[in-house]
């Protein structure tokens, strides 16, 4: 488990009461099989959400279906006040607005660090080129690695492509980030490069859900843990509670498992 | 100084070793031969049976070449001259035909008098490629690139200079209909309304537009009939228009046929394997005979016109095919991540998938593309004076000629060749160009 040793700024994590994602009674199948199972969930601006499980409950395919990767069938999602329905101008609207991060960062291998930051910004949200390459700039700043604007995604580390991934998708301003679990494909040694910038944004203010299985991060920057298994929400609560007293039978032994060594 | 401390235990290096040279033994000339051809017995008796293959074929290839005779009026003349020179029992090659008859091979029946212009829109059809096949041309000459197709027609038939204007109008007319339509706000109406408009155009207007201007400003070059194409020029015309319309048809029937709209999937599957399945001949007289049939009586419409929509037909199939391969071969993390990015289908299949998806594709395409030029021989089928067998017979028809099989396709077959080779060479450049993995 990978601890985090900096003090966080809490200045600015601030949960308002305004809704940013609102899921009701959401179910979904793959085929015959049911992978999501009565979802509700309702997250507010500002929270930092992280969502744990053993692998197969369905906490990936969870935070896909916030932005339509996945196609829900029954029950609602309402991002931030669109509701996600087969209506494509709702989709690309919402997905515009919802920023996410893969775990095998799926950077675009012919374009170039600044390119891949970019592209999004100049054809969806119609900004000038020259503006397009200064807010990206900003965000390659941020994640620290302005240096390698010019390179191609191949020349870059896992590390460092997975913090081009967050700037590029900070480029389009988005109101919620989500994050695939993004350290799962990297090595230790990187894994915490991109924790820190996932720090920063929180601390920032950016509504953040997180599948990942930094428990380290979870209890130093979520304000809520989830906990997954078969598909549905077995157990949520705020992270030194969820840590130190769990309730559920499920929770516990997932808890020994992989905090235990 | 040693790196290492004998009397303690741990161990620890104070200095980083640099990079050394590899040991002389393993590198120069005696590496190579040995690493190449000899490197073991069985590979070393292989180097000297090749050798040996070498030295045979030239011996016996050598002479035929080196006897060449290249100024003779007949087959027997040549005959004649190598059994003086060179002995009763030696034989050579004559080319005096290509000599005597190298414009037949290149021109076919076109006019000699004309020969300019096919060769002049052969040296605009590279001036207008440049823009499209490499990134360091001046991006105005892609100006000439959009004219080419109507140059070339005008170019190679002649005619009135006011048809291939009138086309391109039609273009105009489409273009127009949709930047109005989507002024208006009708995004979705805007390209079939456009396509709509250049078809009515190109049906009811363009004719009578072209002969209005034709008795204002009489303009026209001098006609040549589709039936004096021949040799390369036919196999040329034939070939560049084929390849590139099967390109972005081929692209349109890969997406298609990956599509979720189960009519455009089942229309382009349909498609692709009812064009695959059946063998090229089969299209070429569908083209040249039953079409007569199926169109009103009194049309005429071109045989070469007809040849190459049925070669594009032929080779869209196989490009939808190979650019398929392409497709599947990227990760789907690359469309979750455009659509994440908010990128609609088409921008997404513009900017992330199809230019890498081209790129992985290139060989195979360009594969088809050679098959494609080759293929245009086959012409023959239909009446039309291919380079290979079309001209050649007609070559052997002349009664000097009668018998002469090798040289008149060694001829055809090397200019096949540096056409081939030059688009194999080109791929493997583009390959290089657009290499971005750097692993």
């Amino acid at each position: 488990m990978e601890t985090i040793e900096r003090a966080i700024d809490r200045s600015h994590m601030q949960v308002s009461d305004e809704v940013a994602v609102q899921i009701t009674q959401m179910n979904k199948w793959y085929g015959q099989f049911h992978v999501l199972r009565d979802i509700n969930l309702t997250v507010n601006k500002g929270e930092r959400i992280v969502i744990a499980g053993p692998s197969g409950s369905g906490k990936s395919t969870l935070i896909r279906c916030i932005n339509r990767l996945e196609e829900h069938q029954s029950g609602r999602i309402v991002v931030d006040g669109t509701e996600l329905t087969s209506d494509l101008k709702n989709i690309d609207k919402v997905r515009s607005e919802v920023g996410m991060v893969f775990q095998h960062f799926n950077l675009f291998p012919h374009l170039t660090i600044l390119e891949n930051c970019t592209l999004a910004p100049i054809w969806v949200r119609k900004v000038p080129k020259k503006e397009a390459e200064d807010t990206a700039m900003h965000f390659l700043h941020k994640v620290k690695i302005p240096e390698q604007a010019h390179k191609y995604p191949g020349q870059l580390s896992g590390g460092q492509q997975q913090r081009v991934a967050i700037a590029r998708s900070l480029c389009m301003r988005p109101r919620i980030m989500l994050f695939d679990e993004p350290t799962s494909a990297l090595d230790p040694e990187m894994i915490k490069e991109v924790l820190d910038t996932m720090i920063e944004l929180a601390e920032e203010g950016m509504t953040m859900l997180c599948v990942t299985h930094e428990m380290g991060f979870a209890q130093a920057v979520a304000n809520r843990v989830i906990f997954m298994d078969q598909g549905q929400i077995v157990e949520q609560n705020e992270p030194y509670a969820f840590f130190n007293n769990p309730q559920s039978e499920r929770t516990k032994l997932f808890l020994s498992q992989i905090l235990g060594h | 100084m040693s790196d290492t401390h004998a009397e303690t235990v741990a161990f620890v290096r104070e200095t980083m070793l640099p990079q050394a040279a590899p040991p002389a033994s393993q590198t120069g000339a005696v590496r190579w031969l040995r690493e190449n051809l000899f490197s073991t017995w069985v590979n070393g008796a292989l180097t000297v049976l090749g050798l040996l293959a070498i030295f045979w074929l030239g011996t016996h290839l050598l002479p035929w070449f080196l006897h060449g005779v290249w100024n003779a009026n007949s087959l027997a003349e040549c005959r004649e001259i190598i059994a003086n020179r060179w002995g009763d029992e030696a034989s050579g090659a004559c080319w005096a035909v290509i000599r005597e008859r190298w414009n037949q091979f290149l021109f076919g029946f076109y006019p000699s008098h004309l020969y300019w212009r096919p060769i002049l829109a052969l040296l605009l059809l590279f001036a207008a490629l440049a823009p499209v096949l490499f990134g360091s041309a001046p991006r105005q000459l892609l100006i000439l690139s959009l004219a080419y197709p109507g140059l070339a027609y005008l170019l190679l038939w002649g005619g009135s200079v006011w048809f291939p204007i009138s086309a391109y109008l039609g273009f105009g007319a489409g273009i127009a209909a949709f930047l109005l339509l989507r002024r208006a706000g009708q995004s979705l109406l805007a390209p079939i309304v456009a396509v709509l408009a250049a078809v009515l155009w190109w049906l009811f207007l363009a004719g009578p537009v072209e002969r209005g201007l034709q008795s204002m400003i009489p303009l026209a070059m001098e006609p040549v009939r589709s039936n004096a194409f021949g040799g390369f020029v036919l196999s040329i015309t034939i070939g560049v228009a084929a390849i590139a319309l099967s390109l972005p048809l081929g692209i349109v029937l890969a997406l298609g046929r990956r599509s979720d709209m189960f009519l455009v999937k089942a229309l382009s599957v349909g498609f692709i394997e009812f064009i695959r399945g059946v063998p090229l001949i089969t299209l070429l007289f569908t083209a040249s005979l039953l079409l007569n049939y199926f169109l009103p009586p009194g049309t005429n419409f071109d045989i070469i016109l007809r040849v190459i929509i049925m070669v594009t037909l032929f080779a869209a199939a196989y490009i939808a095919e190979v650019i398929r391969g392409g497709l599947a071969a990227l990760p789907r993390g690359q469309y979750e991540a455009a659509d994440a990015l908010g990128l609609d289908y088409f921008k997404s299949m513009r900017l992330i998938i199809l230019p890498q998806a081209l790129k992985i594709s290139i060989p195979g395409i360009v594969s088809t593309f050679i098959g494609l030029f080759k293929d245009t021989t086959l012409v023959i089928f239909v009446g039309l004076l291919d380079p290979l067998k079309g001209i050649t017979d007609a070559v052997r028809a002349a009664i000097e000629w009668k018998g002469i099989y090798w040289e008149p396709f060694i001829f055809v077959g090397a200019i096949f060749f540096v056409f081939n080779f030059a688009m194999s060479r080109y791929s493997m450049h583009l390959e290089r160009r657009l290499k971005r993995d750097h692993r």
